[in-house]
């Protein structure tokens, strides 16, 4: 079927909506046990019910024929009828997985998979056909737009050419107007199907003392003629027939043609028959929720808008550069003292709070809740426990924690493969634990909070903990740390972020060959964010990320060279500290190396790397700002530490080449430009030359391990 | 024509295909996205006619017309539940808490215009 584009493009939100009607679902269906209560079955019914409506109105009849399956399925389990077992979860976790399918496929104008849709079908089937006492489901054509009960018995007549008119003898219910059944309407509806005469019984009205204003006391006798399909007079009447006594009688047929009369009055007794068989499946439960439930954070609509990051960007650029405005004015403002410029300031307080504020709510419009990414997890550790047949149960906290879309977005990956981690390495099998005195199952918990201007995201289990022999053993033996060197128990659970290094003794499919810490961990930086893992050999690890809450603001330290102001994020800042000569020495090559407490750190001077001229060239009084990236460190030499502030980050990407060491710009309050430092460029960059240098003159076949190990221990530092 | 509708729907693509229909054949549209929100609304506010869907979260379509036929200012409002259930047994449910007629998803924009200008 083919939309017209204003359908069509109503049919997008469908597609929208679908997937987050099937994210609801399964995260429904996985905290579906035997004890759940109605209202959370309800809610997976719904999200398949609005599915199925939604997709035959746009007329996507195959989504919504499967749609009805899962459907029927999930209503007989919320009404009681069907038991709710594991292999009937499964079987609708994969109809999701399907579902899901069928709505990109169709979204895409692909064919869908017919393989996969009869099998998943013929499963429901089975699961249906199971004796509950209640008859398998309809044909899905059929079903996803069942006719009308009452109909099928009377298509003989509907299209009988011997029909010249009907006579209706209509006599409704006394409350036919309250419910705002209009006769006069239908009446106006029937005269264009053909000519009417129509005959008003006042004999049922009372005297005026015991009228009822609101109540219909009249009958009618109808007599329409023309061919009109019975279909048509049913659809006018449709409405109002229960109750109701409606009778039609057609005219002009032979005495020996079709039944002379159909009453609609037995109708009725057809319900009451049908009736206890399923007891108030569509009745309103009794009144609203309960006003006690608690809300569901996962499932629960907060109410939102969709709004392109494009606009938004614009308004978050829009804003920065009032931000901008407003600190070149409380600059003008410095200088101004008398009284008579109070005001002004006065305003300018006011306009920085403003402006700030602003800034907040218009950062929010791009926070999403943590959830999002955390929903995928019940599920992923569901399939995965069973595949590595271990039993782990999965908790979330701080689902509502907000971070920026983009974070969000770059996050769940790492986040993914750092579950799959500690599912196939981290986690015992059953036995394994019980032979431990732990409980058989294991916990996997995904936490996030708030923390200054971070999010902080652990992932945490308690299942065997880094074995840290084993890491240490492969370090040396893949020459990552010298044999000689000795390292705290800390530095060696950080050995797993190394490039090239696995523990897992033996390539799983799980969590794959081992590649991914070093990837996690340069993901996590390229997002300005650090991470940690720490681990106690038989209680479990815990996994630290922290990252900017978002990518368009950072909090920067303003540092001066010459007459150059730079900013350095404050996140990768460790500490800094005043240089004197007999600190720094010279490695063989150009080297300089300054020694901080037990170990040396590679040195760089921000003039020789920029470009420009310091105050002076000897190091000495300079400060040393030690900086850190994906567990390295070096010390940054600079002339002087100005202020901490947050500064709106501008790309240059759209002016320039990317320039090395340089991550982007800001306007300073006095309208300067300062440059954003990239500390994960610089630290690389000098890792790389040293490399070079090392590997020429000491013939090393480590080259930079020294200094790699001996930042990774200062990693934990933060 | 000018006439308000106050159009229920849990489902925000059943809510703007109706609401697309309804205003480009010139009516007034109000949104709700549950029975609560509709109640909410409907305290404050008339409507020349209201359209739910019946399966919602927080309140049904049931329910909200029950509740909505207890207002003063609703009593004589009509009311059409949108419902893929065809069944005189659902129907019957409608009828009895109030409601003043029906429409059988799916339905198409020119179903949804006939069977409201039916109404009002």
């Amino acid at each position: 079927m083919t939309l017209d584009p204003e359908m069509a493009e109503i049919a997008k939100v469908f597609f929208q909506e679908s997937r987050e009607g099937l994210d609801s679902m399964e995260a429904g269906l996985l905290s579906l046990n035997a004890a759940t209560n109605r209202e959370d079955i309800d809610s997976i019914f719904r999200a398949a019910h609005s599915m199925k409506g939604g997709a035959a109105t746009f007329g996507f009849t195959e989504v919504a024929a499967f749609t009805h399956r899962v459907e029927t399925l999930l209503d007989e389990m919320r009404t009681g009828v069907r038991p709710i077992t594991a292999d009937a979860i499964q079987t609708l976790l994969q109809c999701c997985d399907c579902m899901r399918e069928m709505i990109a496929a169709t979204e895409a104008e692909q064919p869908l998979d017919q393989g996969r849709i009869a099998g998943l079908d013929s499963d429901i089937t089975h699961i249906l056909g199971e004796p509950a006492g209640v008859p398998p489901g309809a044909p899905p054509s059929a079903a996803s737009r069942a006719a009308p009960l009452a109909v099928s018995t009377q298509e003989a007549i509907d299209d009988d050419p011997q029909v010249k008119g009907w006579r209706i003898d209509f006599a409704p219910v006394a409350d036919l107007l309250r419910l705002r059944n209009e006769p006069a309407r239908m009446f106006a509806e029937l005269e264009r199907l053909g000519a009417i005469v129509t005959q008003a019984d006042v004999s049922r009205i009372p005297s005026l003392d015991m009228l009822d204003p609101e109540a219909c006391y009249l009958s009618w006798r109808i007599d329409i003629t023309g061919q009109i399909p019975r279909r048509a007079l049913d659809d006018i009447f449709d409405w109002v027939d229960a109750g109701c006594r409606l009778e039609f009688t057609p005219i002009g047929v032979s005495p020996a043609g079709a039944p002379a009369k159909v009453d609609s009055q037995a109708q009725p007794a057809n319900i009451a028959a049908q009736g206890p068989s399923r007891p108030e499946r569509e009745a309103p439960p009794p009144g609203a929720p309960p006003p006690g439930a608690a809300p569901h954070k996962t499932t629960g609509d907060p109410g939102s808008i969709r709004v392109s990051t494009k606009k938004l960007d614009n308004i978050i650029n829009l804003v920065g550069e009032l931000l901008i405005t407003q600190s070149m004015l409380s600059g003008c403002a410095e200088g101004i003292n008398q009284g008579g410029f109070d005001r002004l300031r006065q305003g300018l307080t006011q306009l920085a709070r403003n402006t700030r504020e602003l800034q907040e709510s218009v950062m929010q419009i791009r926070m999403l809740p943590i959830s999002s990414a955390f929903n995928r997890f019940p599920r992923i550790v569901h399939e995965l426990s069973r595949k590595l047949g271990k039993k782990v149960e999965i908790r979330l906290t701080g689902e509502g924690t907000e971070l920026d879309k983009t974070v969000l977005e770059k996050i769940s990956d790492p986040l993914v493969h750092l579950v799959r981690n500690a599912l196939d390495h981290g986690l015992e099998t059953p036995e394994q634990r019980l032979a431990g005195g732990k409980q058989e199952t294991g916990t996997l918990e995904l936490a996030a909070a708030h923390e200054g201007g971070n999010i902080i995201i652990e992932v945490r289990d308690d299942g065997a903990g880094l074995n840290k022999a084993r890491i240490l053993k492969r370090a040396r033996e893949r020459g990552l740390v010298p044999v000689d060197q000795e390292l705290t128990d800390e530095q060696i659970d950080n050995l797993i972020f190394m490039p090239g290094f696995s523990t897992a003794e033996q390539v799983s499919d799980v969590s794959g060959r081992g590649v991914g810490m070093d990837v996690v961990r340069r993901n996590i930086n390229d997002l300005g964010g650090n991470v940690q893992i720490l681990s106690k050999e038989g209680q479990g690890s815990t996994i630290r990320i922290r990252l900017p809450l978002t990518l368009a603001i950072l909090d920067g330290q303003l540092v001066r060279v010459g007459k150059e102001v730079y900013v350095i994020s404050l996140l990768s800042i460790v500490e800094t500290i005043q240089v004197t000569r007999d600190r720094l020495n010279t490695l063989v090559g150009r080297t300089e190396v300054f020694r901080l407490r037990d170990e040396f750190l590679p040195v760089l001077k921000l003039w020789d790397q920029f470009g420009v001229e310091p105050d002076s060239r000897s190091a000495e009084g300079s400060l040393l700002v030690v900086v850190e990236a994906e567990g390295m460190r070096v010390g940054v030499l600079v002339d002087d530490l100005l202020a901490q502030q947050q500064v709106v980050i501008k790309s240059l990407e759209s002016n320039f080449k990317p320039v090395p060491g340089i991550a982007g710009a800001t306007i300073l309050g006095d309208g300067t430009v300062a440059l954003i430092i990239d500390v994960a460029d610089l630290i690389h960059a000098v890792f790389e030359r040293e490399r070079g240098a090392l590997g020429r003159n000491m013939g090393a076949g480590l080259p930079g391990a020294r200094h790699r190990v001996s930042g990774t221990s200062l990693g934990m530092a933060s | 024509m000018g006439k308000r509708i106050l159009a229920v729907d849990d489902s925000a693509s059943m809510r703007q295909m109706v609401l697309f229909t309804l205003q480009a054949a010139g009516y007034e549209v109000a949104q709700a996205g549950d029975g609560i929100e509709a109640l909410n609304w409907a305290r404050t506010s008339t409507a020349d006619l209201v359209l739910t869907d019946v399966h919602m979260p927080r309140m049904d379509g049931i329910t909200l017309v029950r509740e909505l036929r207890a207002l003063d200012h609703y009593k004589l409002v009509p009311m059409l539940v949108l419902t893929t259930e065809s069944s005189q047994e659902r129907k019957a449910d409608g009828k009895r808490a109030g409601a003043t007629g029906w429409i059988v998803k799916p339905f198409n924009p020119a179903q949804l215009l006939a069977t409201v200008a039916r109404v009002i």
